[in-house]
């Protein structure tokens, strides 16, 4: 079956903004699968709400629409565009339920729209929980029972059935609090009676306990002509209980014989063909640890991130292989994209070991919870691979950027016997680091498999790596050097153990030949002759890289895992720089550990080594390599922190150099270029202890801006208005480990408004000025922009681009800049200056259509100047339209976390609304985040006192758009006064009904919070801000961002939204 | 203890002795599979050749008998990364490694089996000595290594006298054991056959009078060229129009005694993730597959029989169906054991031949 005459025009829907369990993996599979289809002559037409992602380039689809995913906005591109066929698989869950409410509509009959790589059948077999059970039953595939239950007697009824244990989750409770697993049925009474007085809606699940099961996932492929394949098998180190984005994953699968792994990859089979999915699934298991006994816990029909792991771990391009099948082929029909010869119609089979560790947001929350459970945490992931378990782990571990090299962790390290015997039974994100000190302790193997349930493999592969260390501390010597270098301890660790230097280390393992050899990922383990570049290095004889080649070679550092002030705004600066760089004739090397991006795909640059990004991981490289020079400035904070490391080695840094790249960072230099150039700034001090911090705020005058430097999307960063302020976050700034500084600075409240800017080392271009929404003291990653900036003059406007050219010039940038500013009262302020891309750059780039990371990445190399490229110095025209970036939140994912805004970055994503107004563009955005008003006309409001003035003209609003107001006393009675009627609501102590009430009856639209300045956590204001979240209405802590609000809705009647196709741009 | 891996063609890898001391010579191949060990080592058809893993994790879940395929292991030597240290599964019943030393299987582990398996496939599949000792002599061993010739196996591994499965059964099934693996039998049993199985070298006139309803010819390891003996046998057993299913070098022999010809493969087929075509429907099948020679399709005569399977990787011929409608063979392995299972529908096609209902 060839391709599918019929399909000539496709819409493909994204997955929107990156939130907690929808990262990059989307991304990297839309990317792939647009290109796999332009491949065939498809016009491709996107739809995606996210402008960070590679995807909505206009060299990635025909068509662009940066739109919010609604319904519809589909309806709209699709009667725009006249498409024939719809693809909805590689957007995640939303795209999926996009896609069923529109077929079941008739839309798409009605407008000859077919739906490609799934039908709506298919997806509602695999989502309904009750047709997804009948169809398991129908094919004689087990599922853990489960049932909704109202009462105790039913549960008991039901537990009688299915047999003790069971678990009972109680529906709409805080983070889950309140279910347990019983064991009896006196237990069951207890927990079940308890769980149902704490459901707000007397409801509770009765499920099946099958907590310390084996966690398994198959990845299936199956055409339209019934040909199936699992590409790949993957373990959970965590059993059941722990949601498979939080838990440590290896592949393949590990601890399963033959008979097990053969079972439950026919039972996928079974599945896949039942769905009659054309396409990627994946299916997870639960396999009992001691029998053949097993459960099907859920079945994804499309692609997932999983399947982006399975693909990076085997090489084999599910997305692209996934979307030809959409288009009709079959699997013998598609080549294998990494060996050229062989075809896709094969199960991929590797000779390593691949481990991925999710990278949690607990140094950015740490009042957050980092209890592991089933509501996933995590914003990314890294992956490891190696010729064994432990140097994947070892590797994986590097990747994370937490300052955590080997299984040796200081504050675990130290805990008591007691603390520790206590940390042993948590699942949380440093359960592998407990486990290593308890073997440290002497813990049998066997004492922690029955407390953690984690297999024995594992944990013998954890006592392996902590007998090494035990080794190199006792009886260091060449031997143990090569066994050390083996399991993936970096020279840096090993020296550490035994009291050396890193250096030393180094020179012995290289006068004993004990050298990394980079192998290459191929998805037949080497079977057949491949093609792919993609390597991975462990310590074996035989290094497959050659390293000749006749053109200038150039290394692109990656940004590694998504977290939160490193998104994937990052990955697509990377990329677009590497392909500016393979188009001017350079071989590029890419350098990167997360499985979610496009930067690490196979055929993205000439050479993709899949590795962490020490400075040893690199020199390694280096050295075989020899690169001509190496880009750090788009690779986020991570390639910014091997800048140093890379001069050292040798290695040209291309565009602004090492030395240049500190003067931005450094506080003395860069106030004296900012009195040469002229640039007035709030005062601040840089100071190294609490008591130092205190002295400066003090001079300078409260509030003031604490932040240590060196950080990430303002992490630590705080406002202080007292001593005791800066006494608790110079705590927690210490809690992240600090070699820096800590900076102290006067806060100033005014406009926030940001520039990105290429300098060719000569004059700059700035593609567009960007203003805040919200005021200075958000950090301008939460904050909505504006493109084009709505209300600075055009001096003020004037002053900006001066000031930018000078400090670019003077800090000697070639490539990126990002500034951010504060205009207050018309005069212009700086806030901080990065000589490097932001992740502002991708939406920039589209919405004026300027490449600016091609041009940036042009002028590296100082032979070619803005002019030469086809662009004029100076600011550029501004564009007809509107776009304005919305930040968007995961906060109901992470219990215990407070939502308020500041300076500290915490939103995961973000969405863009574009039009030819700015109300308009307004209006999407807010949709784009998931706004849907109004509703039920009802909203909340409690603002501390300095707000309440300010308040008043937005409650007005509301009230004239014909809302009902409640507030708190104090509130209410302001507004009262200022002739804004309204209903008091009791706080939570003064008894029921209560503020809690109206948010979990969901009688809300709307809660207006603005905590309390200060740590001190208002126990009233968190418990409403959390329960708001986790009930999903929405919370604004910004009246800022309230204001933008209401006026959004007041111009929201009655319009009918545009949709933009910014590829015309 | 120093362990070598020495090839013929004077490549050298040394790794560390983790199984028996036993010095020894054979044709080594690598087998790409990520499980199956425990059946593969006890896989009849790798008598008298020395494995390579190009999984590095080899013993993970230990050994456990009921997933063995015959009696005993039959690689020659084992080549590993890593033979790991503990053994975690629920069925083991202690570890690889006691399991290989007790059976005096030599053992490598730490070689760079990567590098090793793309000089085989590069240089396709040769012989090998493995050695001990602190050095080698070059010269003696390669003297040894040329002085090798393959041995015929079969009657190594077929056994000594025939002997009855799934007594009571209604359908009978005479199974010619050329190395036949466990799992042939049990597929047979299962579907309710009542299984006589006989050694290689069994008289066709012995089976034919014996009244069974088919004839299954198993598996089986070395060059089908060396079993001449049986080819002429099975030129009877297909004349006397019983319904046949061959897997592997039943299928190979099959071939010879139509009067078509074999060869030997590079580096052969080894493996759970080999893609065959059944050119019938087009369908495509992941099967598992351990051979190294193959039926020569351009030699099929198009009279006789037709290719009813193809390699979708290398188009080598992985099945063939006769013309007489009572044969039909296939080259890859539908009982699995390591390997999937999707192929097995192919023992009901087989017991519906012999007029059973599935």
């Amino acid at each position: 079956m060839p391709k599918n005459p019929n399909i000539q025009k496709v819409v493909v829907i994204g997955s929107g903004p990156i939130i907690i369990g929808q990262a990059a993996e989307f991304d990297y599979a839309g990317t792939q699968a647009c290109r796999s289809l332009k491949e065939e002559g498809v016009e491709v037409v996107l739809i995606n709400s996210n402008p960070a992602t590679i995807m909505t380039d206009k060299d990635i689809a025909d068509r662009v629409y940066i739109e919010p995913l609604t319904a519809d906005t589909i309806k709209k591109v699709i009667l725009a565009e006249k498409p024939d066929s719809i693809l909805p698989t590689l957007g995640g869950q939303n795209a999926l339920n996009l896609a069923v409410e529109l077929e079941e509509e008739g839309f798409f009959a009605e407008h000859n729209v077919t739906l490609i790589g799934t039908t709506a059948e298919t997806i509602r077999k695999a989502e309904d929980r009750q047709e997804f059970k009948d169809t398991m039953e129908k094919i004689g595939q087990p599922c853990a029972d489960s049932l909704v239950v109202h009462n105790v007697e039913d549960a008991i009824a039901f537990a009688e059935k299915i047999g003790y244990p069971v678990v009972v989750r109680p529906a709409f409770t805080l983070g889950g609090t309140g279910g347990g697993i019983a064991r009896t049925r006196e237990e069951l009474e207890e927990i079940c009676g308890h769980g149902l007085q704490v459901s707000r809606v007397n409801e509770a699940l009765i499920e099946r306990y099958i907590g310390g099961w084996k966690e398994i996932e198959f990845e299936v492929i199956r055409d339209g002509a019934g040909n199936c394949i699992t590409v790949c098998s993957m373990e959970n180190m965590d059993p059941v209980g722990v949601h498979t984005g939080d838990s440590i994953v290896v592949a393949p699968a590990q601890t399963l014989a033959d008979k097990e792994y053969q079972m439950l990859r026919s039972a996928a089979l079974a599945i896949i063909e039942e769905l009659k999915i054309s396409g990627g699934c994946n299916v997870q298991f639960a396999l009992h640890p001691d029998s053949f006994e097993y459960a099907v816990i859920e079945v994804n029909p499309r692609l997932s991130r999983s399947s982006a792991l399975a693909s990076k771990a085997t090489g084999y391009p599910i997305a692209r292989v996934a979307s030809k099948i959409a288009l009709g082929f079959r699997l013998d029909e598609i080549k294998n994209a990494i060996t050229h010869k062989t075809y896709a119609c094969f199960e991929p089979t590797v000779d390593y070991c691949v481990v991925k560790i999710p990278r949690w947001p607990f140094d950015k929350f740490v009042y957050a919870k980092r209890k592991l459970g089933t509501q996933m945490k995590a914003t990314g992931e890294v992956m490891g691979i190696g010729i064994n378990f432990e140097s994947a782990l070892m590797k994986s571990i590097r990747c994370l950027e937490t300052n955590v090299f080997s299984l040796r962790v200081k504050e675990i390290m130290e805990l008591s016997d007691e603390a520790l015997a206590k940390a042993l039974h948590l699942v949380d994100d440093r359960r592998i680091f407990v486990i290593a000190e308890a073997l440290r302790r002497g813990y049998t193997q066997k004492k922690i498999h029955d407390i953690t349930t984690i297999d024995l493999w594992f944990i013998d592969k954890l006592a392996s790596i902590v007998e090494t260390e035990k080794t190199i501390a006792e009886n260091f010597n060449v031997e143990t050097l090569r066994r050390a270098k083996l399991l993936g301890f970096t020279d840096k660790v090993i020296g550490e153990i035994c009291g050396r230097d890193e250096d030393e280390i180094r020179a012995m393992r290289y006068e004993n030949g004990i050298k990394v050899a980079y192998k290459m990922v191929d998805t037949c383990a080497a079977e057949f002759d491949a093609e792919t570049p993609y390597y991975y290095s462990c310590y074996e004889s035989e290094n497959e890289v050659d390293p000749a080649t006749d053109k200038k070679k150039v290394m692109v550092i990656g940004s590694g895992p998504i977290r939160i002030g490193q998104g994937v705004e990052f990955d697509y600066c990377s990329v677009h720089s590497v392909w500016a760089l393979r188009e001017a004739g350079y071989e590029t090397i890419i350098v990167n550990n997360n499985p979610e991006t496009v930067s690490t795909d196979f055929d993205v640059s000439d050479k993709l080594y899949f590795e962490p990004l020490t400075p040893e991981d690199v020199r390694n490289i280096v050295e075989l390599e020899q690169p001509y020079g190496a880009v750090v400035q788009f690779g986020g904070q991570t390639a910014i922190k091997l800048c140093e490391a890379l001069d050292k080695m040798g290695v040209r840094i291309l565009g602004t150099s090492a030395e240049n790249m500190d003067k931005a960072e450094d506080r003395e230099l860069f106030d004296r270029i900012l009195t040469q150039c002229k640039i007035p700034k709030a005062p601040g001090k840089t100071v190294f202890t609490c008591d130092e911090a205190i002295a400066a705020a003090n001079e300078i005058g409260y509030p003031v801006l604490v932040r240590p430097s060196y950080v990430l999307g303002g992490q630590g960063m705080h406002i202080a208005f007292s001593d005791k302020e800066i006494r608790e976050y110079i705590g927690i700034i210490n809690r992240i480990q600090q070699d820096h500084p800590i900076l102290v600075d006067k806060y100033i409240m005014g406009k926030e408004v940001e520039v990105d800017a290429i300098c060719d080392g000569t004059d700059i271009l700035i593609p567009g000025i960007m203003e805040h929404i919200e005021r200075a003291g958000v950090h301008s990653g939460d904050s909505i922009s504006v493109y084009p900036c709505q209300s600075l003059k055009k001096s003020v406007q004037e002053k900006i681009v001066e000031d930018t050219r000078n400090l670019a010039l003077a800090l000697g940038v070639v490539g990126m800049i990002n500034i951010q500013f504060i205009v207050k009262d018309d005069v212009v302020y700086i806030i901080e200056a990065n000589p490097r891309s932001s992740r502002t750059v991708p939406y920039i780039s589209k919405i004026t259509g300027i490449p600016i990371v091609k041009l940036a990445t042009q002028c590296l190399f100082g032979d070619k100047k803005i002019p030469d490229l086809g662009y004029e110095y100076g600011l550029q025209k501004e564009q007809p339209t509107v776009a304005i970036k919305m930040p968007v939140f995961s906060f109901e994912k992470l219990y215990g976390a407070d939502i308020s805004l500041g300076p500290e970055m915490k939103s995961t994503g973000e969405v863009l609304g574009i039009a030819y107004t700015y109300e308009e563009a307004l209006i999407k955005a807010f949709i784009g985040t998931g706004i849907r008003l109004p509703r039920t006309h009802k909203i909340a409001i409690t603002v501390k006192d300095m707000d309440k003035e300010e308040v008043v003209p937005i409650a007005k609003d509301f009230l004239d758009l014909g809302y009902e107001i409640y507030c708190t006393a104090g509130t209410g009675k302001y507004l009262a006064e200022h002739g804004i009627p309204n209903q008091v609501v009791k706080r939570i102590e003064n008894g029921k009904p209560n503020y809690i009430d109206m948010i979990v009856n969901n009688e809300l639209d709307l809660i207006i919070n603005t905590p309390t300045q200060g740590m001190e956590t208002n126990r009233d204001g968190f418990l409403i801000r959390r329960n708001a979240v986790e009930c999903g209405v929405h919370c604004l802590t910004s009246l800022d961002t309230a204001r933008a609000l209401v006026n959004c809705l007041k111009n929201a009647n009655g319009v009918d939204l545009s949709v933009i196709d910014v590829a015309k741009i | 203890m120093k362990a070598w891996l020495i090839l013929e063609d004077g490549k050298v890898y040394q790794g560390e002795s983790v199984g028996a001391e036993r010095k020894t010579v054979c044709e080594i191949v690598f087998n790409t599979s990520m499980t199956g060990y425990r059946e593969l080592l006890t896989d009849p058809s790798y008598a008298g050749q020395g494995v390579v893993m190009t999984y590095p994790i080899i013993g993970s879940y230990g050994i456990c008998m009921e997933d063995t395929e015959s009696d005993r292991p039959w690689v020659e030597a084992y080549i590993v990364r890593e033979l790991n240290r503990t053994d975690s599964n629920f069925r083991s019943e202690g570890s690889l490694r006691s399991y290989l030393i007790k059976n005096n299987i030599p053992v490598i582990q730490g070689v760079d089996t990567r590098a090793l398996t793309k000089h085989l496939r590069e240089s396709g599949t040769m012989r090998g000595m493995i050695t001990f000792g602190e050095s080698v002599d070059m010269d003696a061993c390669m003297k040894e290594i040329k002085a090798y010739t393959l041995p015929e196996v079969v009657p190594t591994v077929t056994c000594s006298e025939k002997y009855v499965v799934g007594e009571g059964n209604k359908y009978n099934v005479a199974l010619l054991d050329f190395g036949t693996k466990r799992n042939i039998l049990r597929s047979l049993v299962n579907l309710g056959c009542r299984v006589t199985v006989y050694p290689a070298f069994t008289p066709a006139e012995e089976i034919l009078a014996a009244g069974h309803d088919g004839i299954m010819l198993s598996n089986g390891p070395g060059d089908p060229k060396q079993c001449g003996a049986i080819v002429e046998e099975l030129k009877k057993l297909i004349a006397a129009k019983m319904p046949i299913f061959a897997i592997c070098l039943g299928h190979q022999l099959v071939a010879l005694a139509s009067g078509f010809d074999t060869y030997k493969l590079k580096y052969g087929h080894r493996g759970a993730n080999h893609p065959v075509k059944e050119l019938s429907t087009g369908r495509v099948y992941i099967t598992s597959q351990n051979h190294g020679y193959v039926v020569d399709d351009k030699s099929i005569d198009p009279a006789i029989a037709e290719m009813s399977y193809v390699n979708v990787n290398d188009g080598s011929c992985e099945g063939v169906r006769y013309k007489n409608g009572h044969v039909f063979t296939v080259q890859f392995h539908p009982e699995a054991c390591a390997g999937p299972q999707d192929a097995a529908p192919l023992f009901n096609q087989f017991f519906a031949m012999m007029g059973g209902k599935n």
